[in-house]
């Protein structure tokens, strides 16, 4: 009782406080609201901001990379001369690959252009066509030589400047000596257009040619090879290196000193620049491995390097996100750590995993830095047909055309942009869906 | 003071455990650190065969902890030093020729939070039996499956659904659905922690009937904060506090007529 009595006491000074007037908590409360309001604005605003930054950016790089889809083509009626290009007749190959295709194609251009046929005209007149256009000649005659005699249309790559011009990235109105097309270039590009001669289709040449000093005729092949071999090399070491080590300190390592300081440098290891990978891959790879400098494999173990923390880290926070009980659960049932780990830590953790390594991924693939310390920096105009072939990124790709000062270039570089975003959205779109399929709850 | 009533008092259990044909499980003089925290001294207790087992007491006075040593859960602690002498059929299970997963297959645990795998019903019930290696074919897993659901008075209720996900299911189903992949594996003992803690009373109740069934085949250990639970589930009733033994003795007994001023304080809720 004496306990009842001296509670009543303790609570009195809670119980019988004075209320607050009806003002002042009508005030609070407003204030409380207004608060919210604010916050929530402020919310706002920055989400707005961040998606208005965003669509700057890709709205920037889609309208100057779009045109870079898009080529003009000139078709002229080639007549393939015997005279010129087999005098013999007997169709020596060798004989084939050394006639003088410029000669004939000249001849198609003047016959398309009668009035032209002097020295200045015809240097006019070759211009207009990119300067493989007698290579691409010589290999249409030689897949099939029987065309020799007869006289066949034929799609030759507009030089760049002048499928700019067609783009109307090229103002007439600015004084001749400012531009690299004269007036009279654009009055036989005029011309050839009235005589219906000019095609406009999709860019293939883009994603099938390696890099060209010429812009018309560059292309994001070599890059694209080159990024597929680093990437497949990059994922192959990475995930299943980086999983086993998570596994292993998340799972089974002793909890001790030496273990803080490995998890303490690998979280370190994730922070550091990317260059710094860069240096080491060409410390390690190339100076002591010697592997190729600029092949896919040098770029891919460096990417592979700088990806391992990542995926280690990331491994190690799904693993730690499967509840304690699960594991109680097998544990308690009788299976071993390993069959705990295999049977049901890991594929519970596994889409957190995967979304963590295509991230990973994708960083990865958007990296340039790394890539320049160990040669894949390189002018590469063929194809690699291998990881140990010289290749280049498609970072890299960006970053060299970013460095010609031809309008041409400028467009690809954006489409190559282009190219990059997508599969990194696609990569990111992969994270997502195999998110939703794996998730499970508990 | 507690040390005090304990010298005097443990030597009469252990005279009383030694008279009972050999128990199940037996620990003596069983002390836990976890690192330099001693959680348990000198606990003396015996399992007999088919019986039940109540662990009571306050919150931290040991008794999870005395569970897991029973199982060897707590090796998987961090830090976690456990001396003394635990034995199944006299066998010591902390031996080093003992394997813990086949030391757990025989001491199986039922923990306080329902934990079905996230997987179907039948593959939470056919997965100790697989580990194992219990069972060679379909049939053999369809029986084991059968048997243990009906074994923890589940079957009727899952029967027609046995490929949906366990935690589907509602929280006493999935406690029994726990129970019932603890049995598929054919244990000896089986370890409960609160079982029932996390369950509403009719829930409780379908459990506590189970126990009873469970009992004829299986030996059972059980943690319970409810001393009714303790009072109507087990035959034997270990009351603990700070880590030590307080009082052991038949449920009965304990219930109506405790030895130790302390074990009467709790039951009768002056403290806890």
């Amino acid at each position: 009782m004496t306990d009842l009595v001296s509670n009543g006491g303790r609570f009195a000074a809670i119980t019988q406080r004075p209320p607050r007037p009806e003002a002042v908590v009508a005030a609070h409360t407003r204030r409380r609201y207004a608060r919210e309001r604010r916050f929530k604005l402020i919310g706002m605003g920055a989400v707005i901001l961040a998606i208005g930054l965003l669509a700057i950016l890709l709205a920037t790089v889609l309208s100057s990379g779009a045109g870079a889809f898009r080529q003009s083509y000139a078709v002229l009626d080639v007549r393939l001369d015997p005279a010129k290009i087999d005098p013999s007749g007997n169709r020596d190959p060798e004989v084939l690959a050394d006639a003088d295709y410029q000669a004939v194609l000249n001849d198609a251009l003047v016959s398309a252009f009668p009035d032209m046929d002097d020295r200045q005209g015809r240097r006019a007149l070759r211009a207009m066509l990119s300067a493989g256009s007698a290579i691409q000649l010589r290999q249409m005659v030689l897949d099939d030589p029987a065309l020799i005699g007869s006289t066949v249309p034929v799609r030759f790559l507009l030089d760049d400047e002048r499928d700019q011009y067609l783009k109307g990235e090229v103002d007439p109105g600015i004084p001749e000596a400012n531009r690299r097309l004269k007036d009279r270039d654009i009055a036989l590009i005029d011309r050839l257009a009235e005589q219906g001669r000019i095609e406009t289709g999709f860019n293939w040449t883009l994603f099938t040619n390696a890099d060209s000093r010429e812009p018309e005729q560059a292309g994001l092949r070599a890059a694209l090879v080159g990024s597929f071999w680093m990437m497949l090399i990059c994922f192959f070491l990475s995930v299943p290196v980086g999983v086993a080590a998570a596994v292993y300190l998340e799972e089974f390592a002793p909890k001790n000193r030496w273990i803080d300081l490995i998890e303490v440098n690998v979280n370190n290891l994730a922070a550091v620049p990317s260059i710094v990978f860069g240096l080491l891959g060409l410390a390690i790879f190339l100076n002591l491995f010697g592997v190729p400098r600029s092949a896919s494999l040098a770029g891919g173990l460096t990417l592979a390097l700088m990806t391992l923390p990542v995926i280690i880290v990331v491994t190690r926070a799904a693993l730690r996100s499967i509840p304690p009980s699960i594991r109680a659960a097998a544990l308690g049932i009788g299976a071993s750590p390993l069959q705990v780990v295999f049977h049901h830590v890991l594929p519970l953790a596994l889409p957190g995993i995967l979304t963590g390594t295509i991230i990973g991924m994708a960083r990865a693939l958007g990296e340039t830095a790394p890539l320049l310390m160990i040669g894949m920096v390189a002018f590469i105009a063929n194809v690699p047909s291998g990881p140990l072939d010289p290749a280049t990124a498609l970072p890299v790709q960006v970053f060299l055309w970013s460095d010609s000062p031809e309008r041409a270039f400028t467009e690809r570089m954006a489409a190559a942009i282009i190219v990059l975003l997508g599969f990194l959205i696609a990569m990111n779109v992969i994270a997502v869906l195999l998110r939703k399929k794996f998730e499970r709850t508990w | 003071m507690a040390t005090a009533i304990k010298v005097d008092d443990l030597p009469k259990t252990e005279v009383q455990a030694a008279q009972r044909p050999a128990p199940k499980m037996s620990a003596r003089k069983v002390n836990l650190w976890y690192g330099q925290k001693q959680a348990l001294f000198d606990v003396d207790l015996d399992v007999a065969k088919n019986s039940v087992v109540a662990l009571i007491g306050p919150s931290g006075c040991g008794k999870s902890t005395f569970l897991r040593c029973l199982n060897r859960m707590n090796d998987t602690i961090d830090g976690c030093r456990v001396e003394g002498d635990i034995r199944l059929d006299g066998r010591d299970i902390y031996d080093r020729s003992v394997d813990v997963v086949q030391l757990r297959r025989q001491v199986g645990m039922v923990f306080q939070k329902p934990n079905p795998f996230p997987k179907s019903i039948y593959e939470n019930v056919a997965y100790g039996p697989r580990i194992h290696g219990l069972a060679a074919n379909k049939a053999e897993f369809d029986e084991i499956v059968e048997t243990s659901l009906k074994g923890a008075g589940l079957w009727n209720e899952v029967a027609d659904r046995l490929s949906q996900p366990g935690n589907s299911l509602s929280g006493g189903q999935q406690q029994r659905l726990c129970i019932a992949r603890a049995i598929a594996v054919a244990p000896d003992v089986i370890l409960m922690d609160e079982p029932c803690s996390a369950l509403d009373p009719i829930a409780t109740a379908k459990i506590e009937e189970l126990i009873d069934e469970l009992r004829q085949h299986f030996t059972i250990c059980i943690v319970t904060h409810n001393m009714q639970q303790a009072a109507r589930v087990s035959q034997k009733t270990a009351f603990f506090h700070l880590g030590k033994l307080i009082e052991f003795g038949d449920t009965d007994q304990i219930f109506t007529n405790p030895k130790q001023q302390m074990t009467q304080d709790y039951i009768t809720g002056r403290f806890g």
